[in-house]
């Protein structure tokens, strides 16, 4: 059996051409193919200026708050900065220390990575298996979608500090419960083997997020494309990969793309755990205190950033760990993007 | 002159591109405006001058009582108080060049930073001027104040720390008085310690783990007269032989409990700062903690029936009797508008007896003058002298401050997490940890 798609799906040819689009309004003056050149080229500055205004506040947005730092980062990378003084210009050396001297890069990238390759397809997985038994509900649709959802309301400092508490190894209930059918759980959040797996288990909670999404693209899916699979003989396995995924592909190319960049930035779930977990939550005691316990098996690579900027006032290394960060997203969503084709524009 | 569309959208592009380095270069310029200090200080204050400190709820409340005897001390003045300020906001304040005059923060580790960039003004002209008596201020004390010579910091109390140890564990386990050395330490400590009936630990007599609420280098130092960069800012942890010596008692004392032992029993305690925290409850009969653990105890547990005493040392390497001692800075800001207000209410806060009484009496903190230590209204009790005694001990010492906010001390408190988990070759752990510490110096400059 093929995929199946709609005939329109992919049609380059089915879009108007912008030659054969009709001419768009261009105010109180509409020209004519008779119109002389000059004056056709006044309409079309003065639609660009209609347009360039329309976009000005979002452009100035984009100005203020992506370029600026962007390029603002990029030069600080190149200094030795703590926001107090001038910056001074130091060449390399920053990216230098960064690649070749920091003890704590390699700890800080490969469990960011793991959150990436682990956490990230685990919530897809589980998101959109959850969501396939959602669609197929037919009583009580609302409760179940509701209360499968509602985790992903709780904010993420709370839902850490509850599931710290849950997964204690001495008080929490999870441990007891495991006591009662004799098995000794583990220590869950202070321990370097169990800490991260304990942050997969929290993700899977709060996944009503990309389950909502993955449940509207789901009961988008037209019903006469099974009904026609059904009629030549496929199984539901059959139906669900040659119907279901090529149709919801799209919304699983989005969810591992803002799921891979969300991975790659990962901080708060892991500064909150560090904190309540070591026993050391405190107000005053500023952020960096305590990152990446127990051990630095919670030291992500965004943390790493932050301590050095804002405990060690780095901002020049912390600039040029933005930067490397900042390149290595950009490679990942490009090749992500590429792979599962579904945000090149002819394919949409 | 007409322009293709794709010009355009180039030069565009590159405006906006020259636009957006115009405002880094113009962000670089943060500029400092130091106003100059009259010859003679002013003979009568009037305006107003903002505060900014950490403190939140009640301990905020005794922050505001103390500067209200400012206030009336100079009917003129009012103090524009701005509580619950951190470190980092109070650094990205000054750096963004807010209207701060006075910034009280929690942390000596800001002191290298603060004075060699110049965000907090250098108070040497004030002090000469003024004709200011610093002999009030312990050594130790004075020396966590300043960076390489500059003062740009006066204290505003400070932390101290003792062994405390709970007398009815004591008197079951037979032991008459707390330890002064690390031998009698671990011994008594195993000798506390019981178990359940499954192997896990049921009561722990002191827990070795460096993780473990106050405990960290810093604060265990004391144990071994620690030190830990040279003159030229260079690590001398790997080559100090009581860092070496501790660091194998230590490792021996979790390897005798077992660390996984050790650590199940330690994750299923309180948090520090709450009411359950494990020397409350009984859990842990000894622990090393600051003198607001009295305070804390009088509040939650006031019936625990505990002593306080010095910290164990290692025989001939550690002073018994002394301590690690941080706590409180607070500076006159670069932006400030009022500096000759900022000093007299920094000079307040700082330097008066009285105001200092007051606020350690709240905050039960420990007064960093040596009048205030000695004042009849501090309240004492048995318990706080053991700290009060402490933080007067000549001996007593503190760590030295950097531009990047001590990080060697977190640098070394990873290291040290590490070793007492995986052990290994200490010589060799320890000549890596100087070179990760001299490495992240050049980071941060001269």
């Amino acid at each position: 059996m093929t995929d199946v798609t709609t005939p329109e799906t992919g049609s380059r040819e089915a879009r108007p051409t912008r030659a054969s689009r009709p001419p768009a309004p261009t105010g109180s003056r509409p020209t004519t193919p008779g119109t002389p050149p000059r004056r056709r080229r006044s309409a079309e500055s003065q639609r660009r200026l209609v347009a360039l205004t329309m976009l000005a506040p979002a452009l100035l947005g984009l100005v203020v708050f992506f370029a600026y730092p962007l390029v603002a980062s990029v030069f600080y990378s190149f200094t030795r900065y703590n926001q107090l003084q001038e910056p001074e210009f130091v060449g390399l050396l920053n990216y230098r220390f960064l690649f070749t001297q920091d003890p704590q890069v390699v700890p800080a990238v490969v469990n960011t990575l793991w959150f990436v390759v682990v956490l990230v397809p685990v919530r897809i997985v589980c998101g959109l298996l959850v969501a396939g038994l959602l669609s197929r509900a037919r009583t009580a649709t609302g409760f179940w979608r509701t209360l499968f959802y509602l985790p992903a309301l709780v904010p993420p400092v709370a839902s850490v500090v509850a599931f710290v508490f849950l997964f204690n190894p001495g008080t929490g209930p999870v441990n007891q419960l495991l006591r009662l059918v004799g098995i000794e759980g583990p220590l869950w959040f202070n321990d370097p083997a169990w800490s991260k797996p304990s942050l997969v288990i929290l993700g899977v909670w709060v996944m009503g997020d990309i389950m909502i999404i993955f449940l509207a693209s789901l009961l988008d899916v037209p019903r006469d494309l099974y009904e026609a699979a059904s009629l030549d003989g496929a199984t539901g396995v059959q139906q669900v990969r040659h119907i279901t995924l090529p149709t919801i592909a799209p919304v699983i190319g989005f969810a591992a793309v803002t799921g891979v960049i969300a991975a790659l930035q990962y901080f708060t779930e892991a500064a909150v755990a560090s904190g309540v977990a070591s026993g050391k939550a405190t107000i005053g005691g500023g952020t960096a205190a305590g990152l990446g316990y127990p051990g630095t098996s919670l030291l992500t690579y965004t943390e790493l950033l932050y301590q050095h900027g804002f405990a060690n006032f780095q901002f020049g290394y912390a600039s040029a760990m933005a930067v490397v960060l900042f390149v290595i997203t950009a490679i990942v969503l490009v090749l992500t993007m590429r792979r599962i084709s579904v945000f090149r524009p002819e394919e949409s | 002159m007409h322009l293709p569309t794709r010009s355009v959208t180039r030069i565009t592009t590159v405006a906006a591109m020259a636009a957006a380095g115009a405002l880094v270069l113009a962000g670089c310029s943060s500029g400092s405006s130091a106003a100059d200090i009259a010859d003679e200080a002013p003979t009568k204050l009037e305006g107003t001058v903002s505060l900014w400190h950490f403190f939140t709820g009640r301990e905020a409340g005794v922050i505001k009582d103390a500067v209200s005897g400012f206030e009336k001390a100079n009917p003129g003045v009012t103090v524009d108080i701005h509580a619950g300020q951190d470190d980092e906001k109070l650094q990205k304040a000054i750096s963004s060049g807010q209207n701060i005059d006075v910034g009280l923060s929690y942390s000596t580790a800001i002191v290298g930073s603060f004075c060699s960039s110049g965000a907090f003004r250098d108070l040497a002209p004030y002090i000469e001027r003024d004709k200011v008596d610093l002999s009030d201020i312990p050594d130790a004390v004075r020396g966590y104040t300043e960076y390489k010579g500059q003062r740009c910091t006066l204290p505003a109390l400070a932390d101290v720390d003792a062994l405390l140890y709970n007398n009815e564990a004591f008197k079951e386990a037979g032991i008459t008085g707390p330890p002064k050395t690390l031998d009698e330490l671990k011994a008594d400590g195993l000798k506390l310690t019981t178990y359940n009936a499954d192997g896990s630990i049921k009561r722990l007599g002191f827990n070795p783990l460096i993780d473990f609420y106050e405990n960290s280098p810093q604060h265990w130092a004391a144990m071994i007269d620690g030190k830990w960069l040279d003159g030229d800012g260079k690590s001398v942890i790997g080559k100090s032989a009581g860092w070496k010596q501790l660091l194998q008692w230590q490792k021996d004392y979790v390897d005798e409990i077992g660390y996984d032992k050790l650590k199940a029993f330690t994750s299923g305690l309180g948090q520090e700062f709450a009411a359950d925290n494990a020397f409350h409850t009984g859990q842990v009969a000894m622990e090393i903690d600051g003198e607001y653990r009295t305070a804390f105890i009088a509040d939650q547990k006031p019936d625990l029936d505990y002593g306080t005493a010095p910290i164990p040392v290692l025989p001939g390497v550690g002073n018994y009797g002394s301590t690690w001692i941080a706590g409180n800075v607070a500076g006159i800001a670069k932006g400030s508008e009022n500096p000759e207000l900022s000093w007299a209410l920094l000079k307040y806060l700082s330097l008066d007896t009285d105001a200092q009484v007051t606020m350690a009496n709240g905050l039960k903190n420990i007064p960093t003058l040596k009048s205030a230590l000695a004042s009849k209204d501090l309240e004492v009790d048995d318990r706080y002298q053991a700290f009060v005694d402490i933080a007067g001990d000549p001996k007593t010492f503190t760590s030295p401050a950097t531009p990047d906010g001590a990080a060697y001390l977190a640098t070394q408190t990873k290291f040290w997490e590490a070793w007492q988990e995986q052990g290994g070759n200490l010589d060799a752990k320890l000549r890596k940890l100087d070179e990760d510490i001299d490495a992240a110096g050049q980071l941060a400059g001269p």
